[in-house]
């Protein structure tokens, strides 16, 4: 039943709580990443043991769970409610009949529609400050029907009014995924003379631009939202002209970063259009944050209260959520550093959980004894001074890091011996890595996709960099061998049962010779491929597209093993775990999905986001996901109970790509602002601020050791930039800490160390090598 | 504030109602209200505004900077709307404006197509496979100047530098800036990148003449030598090669110094020397040099003009002028320097007019020897019409009597005969269409002699046989016109749905003198595929500062290639060889570079005697990937490439027959990708 189906998404962060969602298939033994039981989700987030002091939201879902008895409540009349829209007459009977619920309840129920409509909002509501609205919501609903200070319409007598857009729209439009649009929208009752509003803004206009400098740019967050918000109100209550020209006079004042929105908001000019408009429900499901300093704050509050100006006041009762710090006000570039987002900016404690962002402890592999051979045959004379380089490395993996998470905080695949082989090669080439910094920069090789005819949309290489991978708007999938050795596909089962099992060369004897090949191309895909990605083993190959699908790839046999179906739109990013088995998949539905390989359900859903996300990446240790989006904020995400523990706002673009810092303390985003932010995953603070791009930031990547961050742009250009450096300057004294007020220097250009053009060729992908060399493609694009 | 200037961006742009009546007739629909047109529009307004929002989602996540009607198929797909099939717009769509009856209208003009005619049509060539192509865009923090890089310093910032020496660098060009103070900050190890430009810059307003500020890399040096010696030296074609490399290569902004004092000692020694043919290579460098799109040599006139016009009007430029044609260099240098003046002429430097009184000064003097003349009035008249109207015009008269006095006078000397015979036809040839312009048909042959004196006889003859060419002319320019845009539509239109396959059309305007190496570059997929590739030559070199002992010479030959195009190999004595220096230590299996400080530049010439070719293909400066990083340059299959073959090639000489373009279409996969194991 539909609105059943419904509950699981409410809960989000738990797709398939034990017992109501269609059993899990039994875990069948994975045909080629063995080993790991699936981590189910009982297992997983409620496990006890070693895990239970690590996770303190342990067993109880995060938000809907502060107050069940309500929320099922609203959840059985939203059901009610829905059966009564489509006719099922005898259903809802059946089942009020067994809920033994009094007719009068159901009435209230009516009465309260926007109540009703909220358990219905998107899957994106399902995190905590979702839960909050809610509550908010119905209290305010509760209090309208006794009071009158919210305003007359409220009462009994305007209900019917209330109650009817409901009705329309059942019997028009289905509306199966938008939430219950006119439930939403009519908290924008009408509440004022139309032909006022102007001069509630500008006088607001008038205080905060006449209050005292310090407060001035504190209060001046106030404009966007309260903009925003009157213009919608306009809208809904049709008074187009009104509406057409508030936006006219005001629309000029708001930040240059708010242009998309404001895009978005004037071509929205009749009531018809807010069903269904994403960005506008957006505003209307979600309350813009603000932080303000307790003065400012007091300031404004008399100021509204001595005007007697209820209109703006309710706004900001009902649609703000105004985080009040003690202190000094911060000053206009502090706060210009953080907002921006769709959202406004976090609240403190959104960043407040802890993050064990060290890196897991590296399994001991014993370094097998032909390695000094053949290292002798190489490099003469060299092998004794390696040996106290690896010992000192060696002796580095055994200490645990204090800010590592336990090292079965998540079940991770159990090494295989190719995994073995692969790790010893790594540190063999470790030790032959190039050391950089400031004075020693990375060699770039640039591979050009030459005739893509702009159809280039993703790139990936392997981590020992012997494969490239281009995702094209036709559909394809290529993958390159960029080593003399060819790719080769392994031979049919008839042939393969001819081969001699017990031969030393057996792996290479069943490889199929003829199908040796410079470049394979792998179709499937319907629609343009937005992401690739390689499993750390080099055995699989993931690609998502435009089509909704991931598809999973083998790279023995140069075949679609799954397609995993989830996304119902487009798919735009998708990365494997640094451990492989599991990965992360993120579209334009608003919700990042973890998988696991022989699973053909998500593991987990992350929502929260308010628009689509853009970029997913693993956390070196393999425990969190980071995920942007076209809202403009970024978050993380623990992988063991779904949580959303950090949100990183200050881009003002939809951020395009991330990357995560080799020892797992920082991420960079970059966006379509044109800007790299650097942040503390640890303190949940901005690091750093990097300028210099024109266009947006398709590429980052760190350094192998962490020195160097290379990021890659649209505007064709690759650049270098000293991280350490950034790092080194980072305040991280018990204020900065506390208040999240962070002082960046302007200092782009003395951490910019280097900046190359490309001829016309944007930069879509950057990889370092295991010896630091650093590899960037794109496809060439003739003007 | 960028809000500001955007507000009227903002505004509620709506379509017409009167569309909406328009297209409701078009369906049949005749007789809608004006309130249903107006809601109607209102609503589709908004809905085109939507899903446009949408597409350009979709643009962002190609990572395109153009909309394509594909991401507005998305757009309608995640509506739930079913996309546009059959849609595929062009680069460019021709939008008609039509006015009338107070109305504005534009409308995209689609031609009626005869279905016979897109049958009869060839198919279009396949469009080029996606391939793979390596190249080094920074080496320790260097970039390379190769052709597979943006010229390392644009020629607008080269004209900048030396127009305006004290200006900082304009807002614009604030990342050169950057770049080039981060150059500085950072010494780089071998503190080459450091001493790249900064300096050129710097010194500049000081220094008139900015000599060996900087040092050049070891290959740097050794390309201007390879370089130098090919241009003066005895073989043909290796000069046709050089110069080709001159004109073409987007690195040289670093050696100009070095080529401009090479010409001008060249030509201080040679004019001493009566070294005609020295003479004439140099002047052909300094047109090579003036032909580089990415060279701007406003700095280095100094020293190039007076070079150049010591050769148009030196007292003796060979051994024996009575019969050596100097005559020619001079007329060769006259163009130049009236390229040079065209180019650089400004009101600041008054290049032009300097170089006008110079001329003139040497005209004017009664004892200036009959071959200078000829140079400065060979010079003057190169300069344009307009100097011919008002500088050699009023002369003719006293010049005519001059020649007269050796013509018909006592022999002198047979020199001072010949040279009187050259300036006489000169000045007919210079001054003939001129005054066929500015006097009115009749020609008379007495107003001629009237006003002419001596040479007014034959000027109207001349100038009778210019105006029946410049008649003939016009006809003929009409006509090349009519032919360029006929194979137009037929090819735009069957290659539509294809998707734009753009390279082929690049291939075929290689000259497109404007940029060729960026175009070609494009155009081109990757060594593999490129048909018929000429005699290659390579010069790699790694200019080791540490193990400098590892390394080892392999020398190899394409013969194979040499050989099959027969043609060259006999203009051109001896194949090209490759010459290529690889260190040992670079043979490690997977694709990275050691940490040892190595730098490869190939340097990689094209055929002997396309160089001549004007406008042909330029040459081509491409890196070699290390040992351990193979050129991953993908070849098509290969029956791709051998149809591609006769039409794509534009290196291929005009005429070369098919099978020799097939043959060499399996060989080039061989011997045109340096291969990495060797």
């Amino acid at each position: 039943m539909a609105a059943l189906a419904e509950e699981p998404a409410e809960v989000a962060v738990k797709p398939d709580p034990d017992g109501t969602a269609p059993p899990q298939p039994p875990p069948a033994a994975p045909p080629a990443a063995p080993l790991t039981p699936a981590p189910a989700e009982g297992e997983a987030a409620g496990a006890p043991g070693p895990a239970g002091e690590a996770a303190p939201a342990k067993p109880t879902p995060p938000g809907p769970a502060a107050s069940p008895a309500p929320t099922d409540r609203q959840t059985f009349l939203a059901v009610l409610q829905f059966l009564r829209r489509n006719n099922l007459r005898e259903s809802e009977d059946i089942l009020r009949r067994e809920a033994r619920l009094l007719g009068e309840e159901v009435a209230a129920a009516a009465l309260s529609p926007s109540a009703l409509g909220a358990p219905g909002t998107p899957a994106g509501e399902a995190d905590a400050a979702g839960a909050e609205a809610l509550l908010s919501r119905i209290a305010a609903a509760a209090a309208a029907g006794g009071s009158v200070a919210v305003g007359a319409s409220a009462t009994p007598g305007g209900a019917p009014v209330v109650a009817a857009p409901p009705g329309k729209v059942g019997g028009g439009v289905p509306v199966e995924e938008q939430p219950d649009v006119s439930a939403v929208l009519s908290a924008y009752k009408q509440q004022g003379d139309p032909a006022l509003y102007e001069e509630y803004y500008s006088g607001l206009k008038h205080f905060i631009e006449c209050a005292l400098d310090c407060h001035r740019a504190e209060l001046s967050q106030l404009f966007y939202p309260l903009f925003v918000h009157m213009y919608l109100e306009l809208v809904y209550n049709q008074h187009e002209n009104e509406a057409k020209s508030f936006f006219e006079k005001f629309h000029g004042d708001q930040e240059c970063y708010y242009q998309d929105d404001m895009r978005v908001l004037s071509s929205l000019t009749k009531k018809e259009h807010m069903k269904g408009n994403e960005t506008m429900l957006d505003f209307r499901t979600s309350k813009f944050v603000l932080r303000i300093s307790r003065d400012s704050y007091q300031l404004l509050k008399r100021h509204l209260q001595e005007k007697q100006n209820n209109q703006i006041w309710n706004i900001v009762q009902e649609h703000l959520y105004i985080d009040i710090f003690d202190g000094m006000p911060r000053s206009k570039q502090q706060i210009d550093a953080m907002v921006g987002s769709l959202a406004g900016e976090a609240k403190r404690e959104a960043n407040k959980a802890k993050v064990f962002f060290g890196l897991l402890k590296e399994p001991e592999i014993e370094v097998p004894l032909d390695d000094e051979d053949e290292e002798g045959e190489n490099e003469e004379g060299k092998p004794k001074k390696k040996k106290p380089k690896r010992d000192s490395m060696g002796s580095k993996s055994k200490k645990q890091d204090p800010n590592a998470p336990p090292q079965n905080r998540i079940p991770l695949p159990e090494l295989k011996d190719s995994d073995k082989l692969d790790k010893i090669m790594n540190m063999k080439e470790a030790t032959k890595r190039v050391r950089l910094g400031p004075e020693y920069l990375p060699s770039i090789c640039f591979y050009t996709f030459l005739n893509a005819y702009q159809g280039l949309t993703a790139v990936d290489t392997t981590d020992d960099s012997s494969m490239i991978v281009g995702g094209f708007a036709d559909s394809t999938v290529r993958v390159w061998s960029v080593t003399p050795k060819k790719l080769r596909s392994v031979k049919s089962a008839a042939d393969l049962s001819l081969i001699d099992k017990e031969s030393d060369d057996v792996l290479e004897r069943i490889m199929d010779e003829r199908t040796a090949s410079e470049l394979k191309i792998l179709y499937g895909h319907s629609g343009p491929v937005y992401g690739t990605s390689f499993s750390p083993d080099r055995n699989y190959l993931l690609s998502c597209s435009e089509d909704g699908t991931v598809r999973l790839w083998s790279l023995q046999t140069f075949t679609c093993l799954v397609g995993y179906k989830g996304h119902n739109y487009p798919v735009w990013d998708t990365q494997f775990s640094p451990y492989g088995y599991y990965f992360v998949s993120g579209g334009h539905d608003r919700v990042a999905r973890l998988w696991a390989t022989d699973h053909y359900q998500p593991l987990r859903i992350f929502a929260g986001h308010l628009a689509d996300v853009t970029c997913t990446r693993f956390h070196p240790n393999s425990n969190y996901i980071a995920t942007g989006s076209a809202d403009r904020t970024v978050r993380l995400w623990d992988v063991l109970n779904g949580n959303c523990v950090r949100i990183f706002t200050g881009h003002k673009g939809p951020i395009h790509s991330l990357a995560f810092s080799p020892n797992g303390r920082f991420l960079a985003t970059g966006a379509t602002d044109g800007r790299v932010l650097l942040w503390d995953i640890g303190h949940g603070l901005m690091a750093g601020e990097l300028k210099g791009h024109t266009d947006t930031i398709y590429a980052l990547r760190f350094s192998r050791d962490g020195e160097i961050l290379a990021s890659g742009s649209m505007d064709n250009t690759v650049r270098l930039w000293d991280a350490v450096k950034v790092f080194e300057d980072l305040e991280t004294d018990d204020f900065t800490t506390a208040t999240g007020h962070i002082n960046l220097p302007e200092n782009s250009q003395d951490l910019l160390l280097g900046t190359y053009m490309t001829k016309s060729t944007p930069v879509i992908h950057l990889h370092f090598t295991r010896r630091n060399l650093l590899l960037a493609s794109g496809a060439y694009s003739p003007q | 504030m960028a809000a500001e200037e955007k507000k009227a961006k903002l505004s509620h742009t709506l379509l017409p109602a009167e569309s909406m009546k328009v297209m409701a007739e078009a369906v049949g629909i005749a007789q809608v209200p004006e309130e249903t047109c107006q809601l109607l529009a209102d609503e589709v307004s908004y809905r085109v505004k939507e899903i446009t929002q949408d597409a350009l989602k979709f643009m962002h996540m190609g990572k395109r900077r153009k909309l394509t009607t594909s991401d507005v198929d998305y757009a309608l797909k995640l509506k739930n709307v079913e996309p546009l099939y059959g849609f595929h717009a062009q680069e460019f769509i021709p939008f008609r404006y039509a006015s009338g009856g107070g109305r504005e209208l534009y409308f995209y003009e689609e031609k009626e197509v005869d279905l016979s005619d897109i049958i009869n049509t060839p198919l279009p060539r396949v469009p080029l496979d996606v391939c793979l192509k390596a190249h080094w865009l920074s080496i320790e923090g260097t970039q390379p100047a190769i052709p597979e890089n943006p010229p390392p310093a644009p020629k607008e910032q080269q004209k900048a530098e030396a127009t305006e020496p004290l200006k900082p660098t304009k807002p614009g060009q604030e990342e050169v800036g950057t770049l080039k103070g981060k150059g500085q900050s950072a010494s780089t190890p071998d503190g080459k990148g450091k001493e790249k430009k900064g300096p050129v810059l710097e010194g500049a307003p000081l220094k008139l003449k900015p000599r060996s500020i900087h040092e050049l890399s070891v290959e740097q040096q050794l390309y201007y030598k390879e370089i130098t010696e090919a241009c003066v030296g005895s073989c043909e074609a290796k000069r046709a090669e050089a110069l080709q490399s001159i004109a073409t290569d987007p690195g040289l902004y670093q050696m100009l110094p070095r080529f401009s004092t090479f010409i001008s000692e060249g030509v201080r020694v040679n004019v001493v020397q009566n070294n005609l043919a020295l003479l004439i290579y140099l002047m052909r460098m300094v047109k090579a040099l003036m032909d580089n799109p990415t060279l701007y040599l406003e700095k280095y006139l100094h020293e190039l003009i007076p070079a150049v016009m010591t050769c148009i009007v030196s007292r003796q430029l060979c051994l024996r002028p009575d019969v050596d044609n100097h005559w020619a260099l001079r007329d060769f240098a006259a163009r130049l320097i009236a390229q040079i003046c065209k180019n650089f002429s400004t009101t600041t430097n008054n290049i032009q007019s300097r170089i006008t009184k110079t001329f003139t000064k040497s005209w004017v003097d009664d004892k200036t020897p009959w071959t200078t003349r000829y140079g400065s009035i060979a010079g003057l008249a190169e300069l344009g019409h307009d100097v011919i109207k008002t500088l050699i015009l009023p002369r003719l008269q006293v010049e005519g009597e001059r020649v007269r006095g050796i013509v018909e006078g006592p022999v002198v000397s047979n020199i001072d005969k010949i040279g009187a015979d050259h300036v006489q036809s000169l000045l007919l040839k210079h001054c003939a269409p001129v005054l066929a312009k500015i006097r009115p048909p009749p020609d008379n042959q007495d107003c001629y002699k009237a006003d002419y004196g001596y040479l007014g006889a034959l000027l109207c003859t001349h100038v009778v046989k210019a105006r029946a060419q410049a008649a003939l002319q016009a006809q003929q320019v009409n006509r090349t016109t009519l032919t360029i845009t006929q194979p137009r539509p037929t090819l735009t239109l069957s290659q539509a749905p294809q998707g734009p396959p753009r390279a082929p059309s690049i291939i075929k305007v290689p000259s497109s003198i404007t940029l060729p190496v960026q175009t070609l570059v494009s155009g081109r997929p990757s060594t593999p595929t490129q048909p018929s590739p000429p005699p290659t030559k390579y010069i790699v070199m790694s200019s080791a500062s540490g193990n400098s002992t590892s390394q080892q010479v392999i020398t190899f030959s394409t013969s194979a290639v040499g050989t099959a195009t027969s043609p060259v190999s006999t203009t051109a004595p001896g194949v090209q060889p490759v010459v290529k220096l690889v260190s040992t230590a670079q043979t490690a299996p997977s694709a990275t570079v050691t940490g040892s400080v190595q730098k490869y530049i190939v340097v990689s010439l094209p055929a002997p005697g396309e160089g001549g070719k004007a406008g042909g293909p330029p040459a081509q400066l491409s890196p070699s990937a290390p040992s351990g990083l193979p050129l991953p340059g993908l070849a098509p299959p290969a029956s791709t490439t051998v149809k591609l073959e006769p039409s794509d090639s534009p290196q291929a000489p005009p005429g070369t027959p098919i099978p020799f373009g097939k043959a060499n279409g399996a060989q080039g996969g061989v011997a045109g990708s340096p291969q990495p194991s060797q």
